[in-house]
């Protein structure tokens, strides 16, 4: 593989960079492999590159029924933090917000990791307790996190409505500073190149269409592009779980809601930080292109469309214009949606099946995006050792029987309440 | 915009309502001795197809009543609503 680096540049420069290796192959499918993963995602292309780069698998396929980070990898709002207050949360995407540090050394590719800090607004004293609570438990867990006053915030995002007559005043706020953001696109790209120079075959426009099992055991699936056998087979398919799970006669403990995002025309830097506004069912940043990157709510309603609904989108800027009043100037450039797998108690899964060589990682919610290197690592020991890293034993699918559920959100099962 | 017919006030936007999820969990029998898990069936795990789903509605702007309504979750088109005590 041809490293990136200025001199690469430099050399092609003379080329009129004609002649730059393409990132990655186009195979065509063997007939079998150890490992497939289905789903081309941020999370099935970390996958493989962890199988290939930490155990040594590397006669493995990657299965993507369009193409690579067309889905969930492309629809997020590329937000990165570990602000969670339970240790099995916490310690998972801590180790995760480690591995973003590197990523773009890690894999010879910038992913544009920005640790600009993410600001989660209070709006009153209770509010504020429930933060330093969370904020000491972060601690606690080796996570970076920081309470800010009012006037601290002033001088942050002095764009903010701090009017004494707010719905909802800034009382204070819990910040991780070393949140922040990554370019969703070379996230992908950049596991893709590196898996596909392990030997990783990516396939794309491959759906899959059903699974040989046999006594209990997984012996391939079936594909638009031909059968093909697999001793282990990983699932990372997000918001499609439940439809390749209805071929294996599994039912599983998500909704498939979908989530809407929008970016508006970019304006000159106005927003240094990713902010939070609970209260308001609204966050934004601002991306390097200059466009406000603004998230709310689930539609609420089951849905496998990848398109939302204006009421709720008017909603959320609606909250989003309370906040920020400036933003009701800006007009919106574009709107999207993206399935979110809502699992019961609000956090993933990453475990075996009760099918032999059968592994699932779903359950994601709202909140995939960061969790793209530390679901790879872990998915990839817990496919190549058959048992779970100590880092997701608590992400099993048996808590719903057991009543070890992780609500970090407390929001029960109404998932699309959020 | 969905727009949603109430069974008892007509067609109305769907700023209206709140939405109560699969129609067809059944709550095990009271006064029975239910093992787990059956009950965990009856709170963790819902139909979730991509295609008609029958679900259930609130009319919580309007008659505050719950009726069920089948509805694509593929394309969100609306075919039928019915009264909570009617088949759909």
């Amino acid at each position: 593989m041809q490293k990136y680096s200025i001199f690469s540049l430099i050399k092609n420069a003379f080329t009129n960079h004609q002649n730059w290796d393409v990132a990655w192959r186009d195979p065509e499918p063997k007939k079998e492999y150890d490992v497939i993963i289905i789903g081309g995602g941020g999370h099935g292309l970390a996958t493989a590159y962890y199988l290939a780069k930490e155990h040594n698998i590397t006669n493995v396929a990657i299965l993507e029924k369009g193409w690579i980070g067309g889905g969930n990898a492309g629809r997020n709002t590329t937000i990165l933090r570990s602000n969670y207050m339970w240790d099995s949360n916490g310690l998972f995407y801590e180790h995760g917000m480690k591995l973003w540090e590197s990523l773009s050394q890690e894999l010879n590719y910038n992913v544009m990791y920005s640790p600009r800090g993410i600001i989660n607004l209070a709006h009153s004293d209770a509010q504020l307790n429930i933060y330093a609570r969370r904020g000491n438990s972060m601690r606690l867990n080796g996570i970076d996190a920081v309470m800010l006053g009012r006037n601290e915030l002033k001088k942050m995002i002095p764009f903010a409505d701090f009017s004494e007559t707010a719905r909802f005043p800034i009382f204070g706020a819990l910040m991780q500073p070393r949140g922040g953001t990554a370019r969703h696109d070379a996230v992908v790209w950049g596991y893709a190149r590196q898996a596909d120079s392990m030997g990783v075959d990516i396939i794309q426009n491959c759906e899959v269409t059903g699974f040989d099992v046999q006594n209990g055991k997984i012996k391939g699936v079936q594909t638009s592009k031909g059968n093909i056998n697999a001793k282990k087979i990983g699932l990372c398919v997000a918001g499609s779980t439940s439809l390749l799970a209805e071929k294996l006669n599994m039912k599983l403990p998500i909704e498939a809601h979908v989530l809407q995002a929008c970016v508006s025309e970019p304006v000159k830097p106005f927003l240094n930080h990713v902010v939070t506004f609970g209260a308001g069912h609204f966050y934004c940043s601002q991306s390097d292109k200059g466009e406000m990157v603004m998230g709310g709510d689930l539609d609420g309603y089951n849905s496998y469309a990848q398109r939302g609904n204006l009421p709720t989108l008017q909603h959320v800027l609606s909250e989003g214009v309370a906040m920020f009043p400036n933003l009701s100037r800006l007009k919106i450039l574009r709107t999207w949606g993206g399935i979110m797998d809502m699992s019961m108690d609000g956090s993933p899964i990453i475990d075996k099946s009760h099918i032999e060589g059968l592994y699932l990682n779903f359950g994601w919610c709202y909140g995939g995006f960061k969790a793209t290197p530390v679901s790879g690592l872990t998915f990839a020991h817990t496919i190549a050792q058959d048992r779970p890293h100590t880092l997701n034993e608590k992400f099993n699918l048996n808590r719903f029987n057991t009543g070890h559920l992780i609500d970090e959100k407390g929001v029960g099962t109404k998932t699309w309440i959020g | 915009m969905l727009e949603i017919k109430c069974p008892y006030c007509g067609k109305r936007s769907q700023n209206e309502f709140s939405y109560g999820g699969d129609a067809s969990v059944k709550r095990p029998p009271l006064g029975k001795e239910i093992s787990d898990k059956d009950w965990d069936d009856f709170v963790y795990f819902r139909k979730n197809p991509r295609g008609n789903h029958s679900e259930l509605w609130h009319h919580i702007a309007g008659c505050r009543q719950w009726f069920k309504v089948l509805r694509s979750t593929a394309t969100h088109e609306i075919f039928k609503t019915a009264k909570i005590n009617e088949d759909l």
